[in-house]
């Protein structure tokens, strides 16, 4: 068959400059013809400015409701090969550790079944597969089973958890993030892959509190590493970065957000039961301070991006919890949230708009959580939080 | 009414999926909400739910369906678009 010709000016234009080119990259793809029919698309919806793909629909394997999201062209006439271009979502390890044979595995069953088209890693944490007929979801699925793999969540159910890279390469890793969202992937495989939920709902796990992976931001249940005792210094070290140039009271002391660490020019002091844990000292001064030894994590509630509200940050629901495998606490919270929400919510809200609609104070009473003064930053900021038997005891 | 078998359960939400095809699409939360309803409180429970729609699903009188939520849908037929 005669090679079709790859006309795409436009995107061409994308590849001038010193910097990496996605144009570039699928071009060394465009032997495969569904990589290279991508290329002709998305230089068509150039000249057009709009989009050529729709998504949606009734794609999938047996048994799943999610990890194939069904992706066709608008113009299937004029670019047959990404006619059907469906998406997978694979679940990557945790911390996206590979191997090399794991890539080549991965890589040789992407070629056979699809475009060979990845993005490692989407911003769902997945690793994924672009683009494949409907015809190969199921051979694909199998050959990705036979290699270990499973596909991740999409849809109204648990999407597939994600975590730092934790103790793996991090030492300020409070607690052990790879087990525990490996934990809570197997925990909840039944909540992955078959839909239950009004929407989507997703776990986050990063290790201190520099959240690598914007859980605070992104998730519906966050579980952030934190310690309980002291900042760890080493006076000798704090003496070498001053004498190397750090200005430590103008970059460090003064812009601690609490003020409860100072330098009087040789040494450190820290008020420990001031500090809130921002990392911004640890962060500047690696080598002189580290997170304390009592690790474990913080578990708040209720973030999400902006998609169809706007967006929410997470708020603090367990301020400091051991993080021990079978991880029992996280997942009873888990489930006694999505007992709630699945109840009540409605279609495509998330558990942080629907605690702004129920109200703080009566989403807690329901998952049965007691309020504790450790949940809020300052005293009296949150109107949703009453100490009731206080109340009592004054009002008798 | 007495306490339902996962079949019975599983039988119910098939019917109805099948009278609301083309009117109102069903998620999981609406088919365990109207089996509660069906067969009382007393009766039924969350699990069984998970059950039957496991059972629906895996024999493929069901799919999963997306469209911007997930929906338990009957299967496309023949020369019907996805």
């Amino acid at each position: 068959m005669e090679k079709k010709e790859l006309k795409i000016p436009m995107l061409e234009e994308l590849e001038k400059g010193p910097w990496p080119s996605f144009v570039t990259e699928m071009k060394k793809s465009a032997d495969n013809p569904m990589a290279a029919d991508t290329l002709r698309q998305l230089e068509q919806s150039y000249e057009d400015k709009i989009s050529h793909w729709k998504h949606g629909g009734l794609v999938g394997v047996m048994g799943y409701g999610g990890g194939v999201i069904g992706r066709y062209s608008n113009l299937p006439e004029q670019f047959p090969e990404v006619a059907e271009f469906h998406t997978y979502r694979v679940n990557q390890p945790s911390g996206w550790f590979y191997n090399s044979d794991a890539l080549r595995t991965l890589c040789d069953i992407w070629e056979k079944h699809g475009s060979g088209l990845t993005n490692m890693h989407g911003s769902t944490g997945d690793l994924i597969f672009l683009g494949s007929k409907t015809e190969a979801i199921e051979p694909c699925f199998k050959d990705l089973g036979e290699a270990g793999y499973d596909l991740g969540g999409s849809g109204s159910d648990v999407r597939t958890p994600s975590c730092c890279v934790g103790p793996g390469r991090c030492e300020w890793s409070c607690y052990d993030t790879l087990d525990a969202c490996y934990d809570i992937t197997q925990e909840f495989q039944d909540e992955l892959h078959r839909p239950a939920f009004p929407y989507k709902f997703k776990f986050k796990f990063s290790g201190c509190p520099n959240d690598c992976v914007a859980s605070i931001a992104r998730s519906d249940m966050s579980v952030i590493g934190t310690w309980k005792d002291n900042i760890r210094i080493d006076q000798d070290e704090a003496k070498k970065y001053a004498k190397n140039g750090v200005d430590i009271q103008a970059e460090i002391c003064d812009l601690c957000p609490t003020s409860c660490i100072d330098w009087n020019g040789s040494n450190i002091s820290i008020d420990n039961s001031n500090c809130v844990k921002c990392m911004h000292c640890i962060n500047v001064m690696p080598k002189a301070l580290r997170p304390g030894t009592e690790g474990g994590a913080t578990i708040l509630v209720g973030a999400k991006a902006p998609i169809i509200g706007g967006a929410l940050l997470a708020t603090v629901f367990v301020p400091f919890l051991e993080m021990e495998a079978p991880y029992d606490d996280i997942k009873e919270l888990a489930e006694a949230i999505w007992d709630f929400w699945g109840e009540y919510g409605k279609n495509r809200e998330r558990v942080g708009e629907f605690i702004q609609r129920v109200g703080l104070a009566t989403f807690m009473d329901e998952i049965g959580l007691e309020p504790v003064p450790e949940m809020i930053a300052h005293p009296r900021t949150n109107p949703y939080i009453f100490f009731g038997d206080d109340l009592d005891e004054d009002d008798e | 009414m007495g306490t339902p078998t996962v079949d019975q359960v599983a039988e119910a939400m098939l019917e109805l999926v099948t009278v609301t095809k083309g009117k109102k699409n069903l998620k999981a939360p609406d088919l365990k909400k109207a089996m509660f309803e069906k067969f009382g409180e007393e009766n039924i429970d969350k699990k069984m739910c998970k059950l039957a729609i496991r059972q629906l699903i895996d024999g493929g009188q069901c799919i999963y369906s997306y469209f911007g939520g997930s929906y338990i849908t009957l299967p496309p037929e023949e020369g019907e678009e996805g």
